[in-house]
């Protein structure tokens, strides 16, 4: 009886094995000339998403505001002066389509380092610091007075600017230009402002003073004309270093 | 009734009290004859006049920006000190003077000590160790300037900025060592000069190069 269930039982087992064995010799054989088939032919690139235009920011910081008054202009405190400024620039800029972050919207005091702090996680392409004043004549651009130094991961804070001043430097000239092309007198220096310093951003100082050039009659900066000759300037000015940023 | 001895002690007191008060007189008679005599109004030292020099001052002007050399003949000290502060005085009577092209108030009291010390090496690598100041090396001024000064200060980037690099510019130009500034404020570190310029960083000399501002 054991006999013949045993002559029964074995001949589909042997089958079975030998049904596995050839499908295991057929997938190595798959196997085999798949790979050989990857290593010959050359690597297909997966489709390429669509390119994005770069992100282009600017980052407009009125000075002063809340406790700091800053200077004395001629009917209005610079800390007024500059945000009317930042909200006519920042409206012209986002007709343009830039994208705008500025630091302060209102009358509040915002310290130097929160300044730096804002621009520095905007990761913007320009941070233009707006300033007036009574004194000298246009307008004056300031970059700032570190010395140039290769750009860090982990700058110190008080002098991370330094990273950034050539290109702060160019965005100065650019600016210049702009300025200079809308018929305004535009000098240019440098100079140790800490919120500047500590942006790593191309980034500038821009004080507003009275037109006082030669052969034309003081021009103040309460006059609705100059300021609004001044936010075009500035305007034209970014999306000319926009278009300088895109160039290859 | 007075008693007897009473009236014997008062005037012998009262004795005693003119006699005293006629060798306090003759004392003092002395004492005046003799400074009389030791009195010698002619003049036996002639006064400390330092010699006149020339001084280079960098006068700032804010219609353009610009930093410009001006030589000055002045009476200067021999102690690198007091030489730098009169200089600086000079420069700051500039700026008072009411057809100023860069008006500040203040003139030449604002600038109340410059220390002269040697300066310590700038270091690339704030790591690695400083090198140890060298006794005949470049050295930092420290100018302590007044409260007032810097309260009357006009505020201003262009102002403020003239004001600072004008000043290492001249202690550089009459004290050539001098290759660091660093400011103080009736000795105490102040943020900024008129709410604009740092006045906590250490400015280099080379930065206050006369130069005439760009504009068009």
């Amino acid at each position: 009886m054991a006999v013949s269930l045993e002559t029964r039982c074995v001949p589909p087992l042997r089958n079975r094995l030998a049904a596995i064995r050839r499908q295991l010799w057929a997938v190595a054989a798959f196997v085999a000339i798949a790979v050989s088939a990857a290593a010959q032919a050359p690597p297909t690139p997966p489709p390429a998403p669509a390119p994005q235009p770069p992100r282009f920011v600017v980052v407009l910081d009125a000075a002063h505001g809340g406790n700091d008054p800053g200077g004395h202009l001629a009917n209005e405190s610079e800390k007024a002066f500059s945000l009317a400024l930042s909200v006519r620039l920042r409206s012209l800029l986002g007709a343009r389509g830039i994208q705008v972050i500025t630091t302060r919207e209102s009358d509040s005091t915002v310290e130097s380092n929160r300044r730096a702090e804002i621009a520095n996680h905007a990761n913007a392409q320009a941070c233009l610091s707006l300033h007036g004043s009574q004194s000298g004549s246009g307008v004056h651009l300031f970059a700032s007075s570190l010395p140039p130094a290769q750009p860090a991961r982990f700058p110190a804070w008080k002098t991370a600017q330094a990273g950034w001043v050539t290109r702060s430097l160019s965005l100065a000239g650019v600016v210049n230009s702009a300025l200079q092309h809308a018929g305004l007198p535009v000098t240019l220096g440098r100079t140790a402002l800490p919120a500047i310093d500590s942006m790593t951003c191309p980034a500038i100082a821009i004080e507003i003073a009275p037109n006082r050039a030669a052969g034309n009659t003081k021009t103040g900066l309460d006059d609705p004309g100059y300021q609004a000759q001044i936010a075009e300037a500035l305007a034209a000015a970014m999306l000319e270093w926009k278009a300088e940023g895109r160039q290859p | 009734m007075i008693a007897r001895y009473q009236t014997i002690l008062f005037v012998v007191l009262l004795a005693a009290s003119v006699a005293m008060s006629i060798v306090l007189w003759q004392l003092r008679e002395r004492a005046h004859q003799r400074l009389l005599q030791g009195e010698d109004s002619a003049p036996t030292q002639a006064p400390q006049v330092a010699p006149a020099e020339q001084a280079t001052l960098i006068v700032a002007n804010d219609a353009d920006n610009s930093l410009l050399s001006q030589a000055q003949t002045l009476p200067l000290p021999q102690d690198p000190g007091a030489r730098a502060r009169l200089v600086l005085g000079k420069l700051l009577d500039l700026y008072a003077a009411p057809d100023a092209a860069h008006p500040v108030p203040g003139g030449a009291g604002s600038v109340g000590q410059v220390f002269l010390l040697p300066a310590p090496p700038l270091a690339a690598n704030p790591v690695s160790q400083p090198k140890p100041p060298q006794p005949n090396g470049p050295q930092l001024a420290v100018v302590n300037l007044t409260g007032s000064f810097v309260a009357s200060h006009p505020s201003g980037l262009e102002a403020e900025t003239l004001t600072v690099l004008s000043i290492c510019g001249t202690l550089h130009a009459n004290l050539p060592r001098v290759t660091q500034v660093r400011f103080l404020v009736d000795g105490q570190v102040q943020p900024t000069l008129a709410g604009h310029v740092d006045l906590t960083r250490t400015y280099l000399t080379t930065d206050a190069v006369p130069t005439e501002g760009v504009h068009p």
